[in-house]
């Protein structure tokens, strides 16, 4: 009986939210859509709406700007869809003030959609390709990005028009048990990192025989490199309340929090609004869509504490306490927040379950690999051309990821300071990716062809984590790589046990020594008994795994740490103390001295033969040379070992440089 | 009450249902190194990691603290995989903890001595190099002081302060390498007014908080 009352509740709601929904069909008008989430913002996106606005009011052209989340193509911010009618709606990307003013002349002036500055077009049509048949997006399957930057995410009605809350109406209409079976049956599993079968921790909560019981959404991302939750957080807000409201139901919890950093300020702000709102139609709080449950949610900001992220210290924090984890058993499911059962999941986990309800575990789980099915998303970050969100079906291999969807390494494009010369293109090797962040590994060239999935990952020494992908290029140090996440870890760690708080001082201690030239061979067995026993002694997954990038770079990259101790050298050249810069007589041009003014040491002189030579004494290695130096000469060098520098000419005394 | 019986190191043991191995081994003479662990009836906080043992039937060693006793349990205390963990757990603390024993107001009860004579572990760390940190000493407190730099972060004052005397004056500061225990804002102790009942004092095993 339930179920009938419910729906009619939801089909009125819908229905209302449908009326003032734009679409992107261009029915309702002329829509524009800018991207304002926080990566949107940081490239521009809230002057590039100001000037839309502006042209708009200039031409007197009547239209509906609506400010959305993030597509998760941040390589491309801002970026703005524009629906016209009588056109497909097109998104654009690189915008700046400036092209959106003659982006709108063009368009609405001359019929010309610029298509030089379109990524494609958001809809089948004869006139402009999609984006979806260009590499990036036909081999994605967007079901938890699906809304990202199409709806407004501090309008209820936007998320209600494109079927939000279905998935709740779905749930309300079986029962608890039923669901559980549903999640079960789609093989989800926690997509904050662990890949704990999610309906095994939604039982053991909703079996533990104490109330209530409490639910809370982890979102408390801090991995560096990894913002896959906050695209989530900021774009699409009702995913997650309405997954909290449905796993609320689930396992017989009415007040459910939602954990989130406090250094994310945009989507605290999105999220209280968005939690007013549900309120406000009665979605959340008492009778939820007229049915007898209940549930509401509370927002907690944590304080930046990334040991945070592991449930018993969020718990901890939520409590009042200080963020430290605590041993478990007990389990959290059994004897969490406030000493009662608790069910914690990510965000992401959580903006799953609507989608599992609404399209039913068959088509979900028809998609992934045996044991991983579904989609997962990653955060693309460092040497990659397109940055951005991914999302994948699990099985994609990882050279998938990185070269087809993420475009590969780009290369480094030098300027020639003759008028006319093309630049110089210097491409660049592709050397690791790291994957899950301080915790993850390094993984090399030869494993690309692992498939994405909770245990093939760990099975190479890196953790799958929350999402984070960062790629490496030749550039790029291994040793340095290590030792930048233990920096990391060590300073996160929460100082309750031994083995985190000296052992990660210890191993930073010796990465720094081998960086800086003053590593010795004894020190990698050292490293690595430390590695291995901090690893399996620690109390909580920080310390656990905060040993893996050290761990997969000695196992792949062994020879790295070898020359930087036998050799004194960084293959790499990226050390500062195993490099020197070096200006090549050879290519070095008499009338040019471009190198000079960008030194801000003034190490650059002038020797008898008027060529530019580095004095390495006052030489800070900071490469300021190297970027000035035409790309026509391309003089300045970097050389590892410092013992293989040419012996240093003498200055011409008559110059002061 | 029920009880349950186990072996530990081939001895046969009774222990109540409930207890933790650390405190059926102890009881019976068996000894395990731990610093942290409160009693008994406390949660365990489970920071020291000097504690673990290896039960059988369990891939990897389990501290001993966390870990409930079982009828039939098979545990060992001894084995190499243990004794690598417990090693360099001790070497870690040890690395960080001054040995100036003859100065230290904690000498002869200090439970780090204990730790090295039953283990026979030296206390200078063999593998590990020293890394002693400069933390100021509050010596603003009438009756007591607090030596970061001795500090194990066993948490026993910490535990003692909140949750027996519930005086909640003492948690801990900072993280990582630098953590150490201090009083809201890291104030001294003198200005946290706390009632001076020393029971702090008592329960640290090292010389990091002593009378005067
Ligand atoms: S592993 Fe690190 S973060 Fe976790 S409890 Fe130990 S010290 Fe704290
Ligand atoms: S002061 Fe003593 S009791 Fe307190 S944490 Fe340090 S070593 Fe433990
Ligand atoms: S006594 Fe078990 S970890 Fe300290």
């Amino acid at each position: 009986m339930m179920g009938k009352a419910v729906r009619e509740r939801f089909e009125e709601l819908k229905k209302n939210a449908l009326k003032d929904f734009p679409g992107m069909d261009g029915k309702k008008g002329i829509t524009i859509y800018v991207g304002t989430a926080t990566c949107g913002r940081s490239a521009g996106s809230l002057e590039v709406l100001s000037s839309f606005e502006d042209i708009l009011k200039t031409l007197n052209i009547e239209a509906r700007i609506v400010q959305v989340g993030c597509h998760g193509h941040c390589y491309a911010e801002p970026m703005a869809v524009v629906s016209k009618p009588g056109w497909p709606p097109i998104m654009y990307g690189y915008l700046t003030p400036n092209r959106a003013q003659i982006l709108i002349r063009r368009f609405f002036n001359e019929e010309d959609p610029a298509l030089e500055w379109a990524l494609g077009a958001m809809e089948e049509n004869d006139i402009v390709p999609t984006v979806y048949e260009t590499p990036r997006w036909s081999r994605e399957r967007r079901w938890l990005l699906k809304n990202c930057g199409c709806i407004d995410p501090e309008d209820i009605n936007h998320y209600i028009a494109v079927s939000g809350y279905e998935g709740l109406t779905c749930a309300l209409k079986i029962e608890p048990l039923e669901i559980i079976e549903e999640i079960k049956k789609a093989g989800l599993r926690g997509l904050g990192g662990a890949g704990f079968d999610t309906w095994k921790k939604w039982d053991i909560c909703r079996d533990a025989p104490e109330f209530p019981k409490y639910l809370i959404c982890n979102a408390d991302e801090g991995d560096p490199g990894a913002f896959m939750d906050r695209t989530i957080l900021e774009s699409d807000p009702h995913s997650i309340i309405e997954g909290m409201i449905i796993a609320g139901y689930a396992i017989g919890a009415e007040s459910g929090y939602i954990y989130v950093r406090k250094e994310y300020p945009q989507a605290v702000s999105v999220l209280t609004t968005a939690v007013y709102q549900a309120r406000e139609l009665g979605l959340l709080g008492k009778n939820i869509l007229d049915s007898k449950i209940s549930f509401d949610i509370k927002i907690n900001q944590g304080a930046g504490a990334f040991v945070c992220g592991e449930e018993t210290a969020l718990i901890a924090s939520i409590e009042g306490k200080r963020g430290m984890p605590n041993p478990r058993p007990p389990y959290p499911a059994n004897r969490g927040l406030w000493g009662k059962p608790t069910l914690i999941n990510n965000v992401k986990t959580l903006a799953s379950i609507p989608k599992i309800l609404v399209y039913g575990n068959e088509k979900v789980s028809s998609v992934g690999m045996e044991g991983c099915m579904g989609t997962a998303v990653f955060a693309l970050a460092g040497k990659i051309k397109n940055a951005g969100l991914v999302e994948i079906p699990f099985g994609t291999t990882l050279r998938e990821i990185i070269f087809d969807i993420g475009g590969g390494v780009p290369p480094i494009i030098k300027v020639s300071n003759v008028a006319g010369e093309l630049p110089k293109t210097i491409k660049k090797q592709f050397k690791a990716v790291q994957i899950g962040g301080p915790s993850g590994g390094c993984l090399p060239e030869s494993l690309l062809d692992t498939p994405v999935c909770f245990d093939t990952i760990v099975e190479t020494g890196a953790i799958m984590g929350s999402g984070g992908m960062v790629v490496l290029d030749e550039d790029n140090c291994a040793v340095e790589t290590a030792r930048y996440f233990l920096e990391f870890t060590q300073k996160e760690s929460c100082g309750k046990c031994t083995f985190c708080r000296i052992g990660t001082k210890h191993m930073l201690n010796i990465l720094a020594d081998i960086t800086q030239g003053a590593g010795i061979m004894e020190d990698l067995d050292l490293l690595e008994e430390l590695a291995e026993t901090v690893k399996q002694g620690s109390l909580c997954n920080l310390g656990k795994t905060a040993p893996n990038p050290i761990l997969t770079t000695l196992c792949y990259f062994r020879e790295e740490y070898e020359a930087h101790i036998l050799d004194k050298r960084c293959p790499s050249l990226e050390c500062k103390d195993l490099i020197a810069y070096y200006i090549i007589p050879e290519k070095c041009q008499r009338a040019c001295d471009a190198c000079v003014g960008s030194c801000p040491t003034e190490a650059i002189y002038t020797r008898r033969d008027r060529l530019k030579a580095i004095d390495q004494e006052k030489c800070v290695k900071c490469a300021n040379c190297m970027d000035a130096c035409p790309a026509q000469y391309d003089a300045v060098i970097k050389i590892s070992p410092i013992s293989q520098l040419p012996e240093s000419e003498p200055r011409d005394d008559n110059r002061s440089n | 009450m029920e009880t349950l019986s186990l072996t530990i190191n081939g001895k046969e043991i009774v222990a109540e249902k409930g207890k933790k191995v650390l405190w059926a081994a102890l009881e019976n003479g068996i000894f395990i190194p731990h610093l942290c662990s409160a009693g008994e009836n406390s949660l365990p906080f489970g920071g020291c990691r000097l504690c673990f043992v290896e039960v059988e039937g369990k891939k990897e060693p389990v501290a001993s603290c966390t870990e409930e006793v079982t009828d039939g349990m098979i545990v060992n205390t001894r084995t190499a995989s243990v004794l690598r963990l417990v090693r360099m757990a001790f070497e870690l603390i040890m690395s960080r903890h001054p040995i100036i024993c003859r100065e230290c107001p904690a000498n002869k009860k200090c439970a780090l001595q204990d730790i090295s004579r039953e283990m026979g572990f030296k206390l200078k760390p063999k593998k590990l190099p020293q890394i002693l940190p400069d933390l100021p000493v509050d010596d603003s407190h009438s009756l007591f002081t607090y030596n970061p730099n001795l500090c194990v972060l066993c948490g026993l004052c910490v535990y003692i302060c909140n949750e027996i005397v519930k005086e909640a004056i003492l948690d801990f500061n900072f993280r990582g390498f630098i953590t150490k225990v201090g009083t809201f804002q890291n104030r001294p102790l003198a200005k946290a007014k706390c009632n001076s009942c020393l029971k702090c004092v008592e329960a640290c095993p090292v010389g990091a908080l002593s009378r005067k």
